[in-house]
């Protein structure tokens, strides 16, 4: 691989851009073809969460209401929006875990190398990687469907860009810790010290009001925690409805976490500066 | 089509089925002493009216000129006009008055008095008692015929159906239910008579030409205690072909069919829901639920839950006013 020719026109850079993107979108979705019990295993976590702990809590004399509920309703269905976030939390992870690989096998060396600005493969890594992710959160709200947890017309169209952009930000953080995670064994370290006290500490399985009854502090982590600004974006988007403050929260954590992921992927300060 | 011109048309549209349903329910709050109405189509709350001690039964007179509302710990009806919200008189109730019911000549009230055990028939033009009938103990549930021959009293402890001939006041038949029944309503025209019985969890149904029993109503809801399933207060949809079913502290409201008189679907509700009132154009139905003080909009085609409104404390009884 050589860079590019000093004299290419802008109209020839942004071709060559495309090229690239369209290039990882095809790799991402040929691994993720390649890999059919990934979707399955995407599916079956928080299916066993939907039928399984949900049934448990089922709530059958209803939860009280908190917007953007406007009545009484079980626990399924306030479970599902925190599910959804669960599937592009831990793709956005496994996203993380598949660059420390490609890292390990070499193939990334490959791509960083191409004549594109470093930010712009990472974005195209990004975009293609929370794809993957909205394809798996709709196949699941699908499923959900035919389990009985439905939601308007309009509020699976509405989600879309939310979900869209939960995905963003939390495959940006898992751009960010791959960027600083040098071995595959090391991920174990990601599962308990980011995912799970991620989910946990938020509002995907428990409303805010609960996790007060129980803490004002807990509380208070969730409340920081920009994953439960992702689940109550899409909770909000499915209904109907916009949240602006998840809405903001989820874009500002976006930025910084790319911020820190082209940082990190830097050869000057990041990864490579440290490895040198 | 200009963007004002489509903006207009789309503005008209929205607005003229509001024009065409609107109306009211009016809601009893228990502890607030008062009447929160609400707008059946804005599903808000739009006035408050204070009340007597305790307001309960609530109903309107034929041409809705008149509210008339169960004050119980007042012991007294109090008549209101709705449009002012003032109380225009009293009229003597007996003691406790839970729940009442206007016969279809406009003027004679059928009153449970809960605390003496009597079923008080006031004429509300003279504002006079003009009977007075022994029942079972704590009488409660009130109903009678479309046609106005028979009124029916439930007493809570006696567990009794009572079945009074108006013409003589007299107590003709008395048929057993199951434990505390709170309501009463005739339907299809008069032929059958519905009790619901809060412990029991049943709502009985009875032939009304000769008070046999047709058949019981038993509710099971997935994952809630059988001991919390406590039907009270039931409404039929026009066509008499559907009954929705208040369940109590069960937070649900039962579908049941009525020519069958199996159970079709459940809708959950707020806290203790008790009694029930369709929108004027039988669309929605508002829910009071006493625990949680709020009131549900359930649609009535899709038997969805539309929202919850809060109203005062302790919501309890429910009147439309198209």
């Amino acid at each position: 691989m050589t860079g590019s020719p000093p004299d290419i026109s802008a109209s020839k850079a942004a071709r060559h851009a495309l090229v690239a993107l369209c290039a990882i979108l095809h790799r991402e979705a040929l691994r993720f073809l390649g890999q059919r019990g990934r979707l399955v295993a995407a599916l079956v976590r928080p299916l066993v969460w939907l039928i399984v702990f949900a049934s448990g809590f089922r709530a059958a004399l209803g939860l009280s209401i908190t917007p953007p509920y406007q009545t009484y309703i079980t626990y399924e269905i306030y479970i599902v929006p925190g599910l959804v976030g669960m599937i592009l939390l831990f793709n956005g992870m496994q996203s993380s875990l598949s660059l420390v690989y490609d890292r390990e096998m070499g193939s990334m060396r490959l791509l960083l190398t191409a004549p594109l600005p470093r930010w712009w493969l990472l974005f195209c890594k990004l975009v293609a990687g929370s794809l993957i992710s909205v394809l798996q959160a709709y196949a699941f709200l699908a499923v959900a469907a035919a389990w009985g947890v439905r939601f308007t017309w309009w509020g699976y169209l509405g989600a879309l860009p939310a979900i869209f952009a939960a995905a963003l930000m939390l495959g940006a953080l898992g751009l960010l810790l791959s960027s600083l995670i040098r071995q595959l064994e090391n991920f174990a370290g990601v599962m308990n010290f980011v995912i799970f006290p991620m989910f946990f500490l938020s509002s995907a399985l428990y409303p805010l009001w609960k996790m007060a009854e129980a803490s004002m502090l807990l509380r208070d982590v969730c409340v920081a925690n920009p994953f439960t600004h992702a689940v109550e974006l899409i909770r909000f988007a499915l209904h109907g409805q916009a949240n602006w403050l998840a809405g903001a929260v989820t874009l500002g954590a976006l930025a910084v976490f790319g911020g820190g992921a082209i940082w990190g992927y830097d050869p000057a300060r990041g990864l490579a500066a440290r490895k040198a | 089509m200009g963007p004002r011109t489509r903006l207009a048309a789309i503005l008209m549209m929205t607005a003229l089925p509001m024009e065409a349903s609107a109306g009211e329910i009016w809601v009893t709050n228990e502890k607030d002493d008062n009447i929160s109405v609400i707008d059946t189509e804005r599903l808000e709350v739009v006035r408050t009216i204070p009340t007597g001690e305790r307001p309960r039964g609530i109903t309107f007179n034929a041409d809705h000129s008149r509210v008339y509302i169960c004050a119980s710990d007042s012991d007294t009806v109090q008549v209101m006009d709705p449009e002012t919200g003032k109380i225009l008189h009293e009229l003597p109730s007996g003691e406790d008055p839970e729940q009442f019911v206007l016969a279809p000549d406009d003027r004679h009230l059928w009153i449970a008095n809960e605390d003496n055990a009597v079923t008080t028939v006031v004429d509300v033009e003279t504002r006079q008692v003009v009977a007075q009938i022994d029942v079972g103990i704590e009488p409660e549930g009130m109903a009678i015929s479309p046609d106005g021959k028979i009124a029916i009293t439930t007493s809570e402890t006696t567990n009794m159906a009572h079945w009074i001939d108006t013409a003589t006041h007299k107590v003709f038949a008395n048929t057993l239910v199951d434990s505390r029944p709170r309501h009463a309503e005739f339907t299809k025209g008069g032929r059958e008579l519905w009790v619901s019985s809060e412990i029991g969890g049943t709502v009985t149904v009875f032939n009304v030409a000769d008070q046999s029993e047709k058949g019981k109503i038993r509710f099971a809801i997935k994952g809630v205690n059988a001991d919390l399933i406590q039907p009270v207060g039931f409404e039929f949809t026009p066509d008499g072909k559907t009954a929705f079913v208040a369940l109590g502290p069960a937070n649900h409201v039962a579908v049941v069919n009525a020519e069958t008189l199996e159970v079709e679907d459940y809708i959950l509700v707020g806290r203790r829901v008790w009694h029930l009132a369709f929108s004027p154009d039988h669309s929605r139905l508002f829910t009071t639920n006493g625990v949680s003080g709020d009131v549900t909009v359930v649609d009535v085609a899709t038997r969805e839950p539309l929202k919850s409104i809060k109203v005062g404390r302790f919501p309890w009884g429910a009147a439309t006013r198209p």
